[in-house]
């Protein structure tokens, strides 16, 4: 059974917060001390002002504020595109956290959460959707349970050809 | 039973005259069409549903739960506005013929709310005509309609509270209701389609749940 609490709150705070972490020459976020108690988190920033056109793959978790065109893959990791963050991308990944403008596809295997500023513009494949108050969605939203028929097949014309996810509750 | 006698059959005496107005200031409504529209999607498997309103998030989690389905949203409200504020409401018509790319009986149930009466009869009947072509048979359309005119000009967001009770949350529209619709109005609408239940709510509300037949209706 889930616990919806928990599976939501990573989400909520700062999401390119600065950790001790693996940073691209291009983000600007400041480094902390090596000496703290807090676990290494490898979160990976791609900045304001980079602009990526082709494919990205990682086994980091990422966070985007610059523009990506072409196709994002974090398969087990977590991917927050931040307020400033642009795709037009395929997006697939285990988490994605939308605070910017997504058009595209998203397919994660565990959870998608568009926050209220957030924006997709795409079809959503995924065991578990929130959608705050105040987001842009346009598209459909794919919540089919793993082992279901229909889950794999694509049941109307402009339905995107991605495997079903994994999980079956969904939360607010 | 005739179409009309499904239509006025039943009315709901349970349901109180006010709304239970929660502590948030959205009042909240009984349906019972609801319930009806899950039961007859609780037996198909991966159904597909199509919402015609805007993006709630929590009717979103609700759906998933229960169903664990694929929804599609096409927010016609938010269209609808566009072409009043733009003074182009003669190409509605034409844009609800072309908006929907499901395949033909492709979706198994509609989430029409009460789209209806804010269109004129050009647009609702393209509309109708749109929504009856991409339902399965045997898949199930809801609607409501008022059985009085208010003159406000909002439109209404339902927010699932239970499978038994919605909340009613108002937001500007750019036009207001445009007609009270007559029963055979309605059916004619839905020429494709049967009613399988009709509520009559105390808030003024009809809730009508439409079902496709396997067979063709003439």
């Amino acid at each position: 059974m889930w616990k919806r609490d928990e599976a939501v709150r990573p989400a909520s705070g700062p999401p390119a917060a600065p950790q001790p972490t693996t940073q691209t020459a291009a983000s600007p976020a400041p480094r902390q001390d090596a000496g703290q108690a807090k676990p290494m988190e490898h979160t990976v920033n791609i900045g304001k002002s980079v602009v990526i056109k082709g494919e990205l793959n990682g086994s980091e978790d990422l966070t985007i504020e610059g523009q990506v065109e072409g196709t994002i893959q974090l398969r087990d990791h977590v991917l927050t595109i931040g307020a400033n963050g642009k795709i037009k991308a395929q997006v697939f990944a285990k988490a994605v956290i939308i605070q910017g403008e997504v058009v595209g596809n998203v397919t994660a295997s565990e959870r998608v959460e568009i926050k209220d500023n957030g924006s997709v513009d795409g079809d959503i494949v995924s065991p578990r959707v929130a959608i705050a108050e105040g987001a842009h969605f346009r598209g459909s939203v794919d919540m089919q349970r793993k082992g279901a028929p229909g889950a794999q097949k694509p049941a109307a014309a402009s339905a995107p050809a991605v495997a079903a996810p994994a999980v079956q509750k969904v939360g607010a | 039973m005739g179409l009309l006698d499904r239509l006025s059959a039943r009315r709901d005496t349970d349901a109180p005259v006010a709304p239970v107005v929660l502590d948030t200031g959205v009042p909240q409504f009984p349906t019972k069409a609801l319930r009806k529209l899950l039961s007859s999607l609780t037996s198909r498997e991966a159904p597909v549903l199509l919402d015609l309103g805007p993006v709630i998030g929590s009717n979103l989690s609700f759906f998933g739960e229960q169903l664990g389905c694929k929804i599609f949203y096409e927010d016609i409200y938010a269209e609808l506005d566009r072409y009043v504020k733009a003074g182009t409401l003669d190409e509605l018509p034409g844009y609800l013929g072309r908006r929907f790319t499901q395949a033909d009986a492709s979706v198994d149930g509609i989430l029409c709310w009460d789209l209806l009466e804010y269109l004129d009869k050009a647009s609702a009947q393209v509309l109708a005509d749109q929504l009856t072509r991409i339902l399965r048979p045997e898949g199930s359309l809801l609607a409501f309609f008022s059985t009085i005119q208010p003159r406000d000009l909002t439109y209404t967001k339902f927010i699932i509270a239970d499978e038994s009770n919605l909340k009613y949350r108002t937001y500007p529209a750019a036009r207001g209701r445009q007609a009270v619709l007559a029963n055979r109005d309605i059916i004619r609408l839905f020429a494709g389609l049967r009613v399988s239940d009709s509520f009559l709510m105390k808030n003024n509300v009809r809730e009508i749940l439409f079902r496709k037949p396997s067979y063709e209706v003439r």
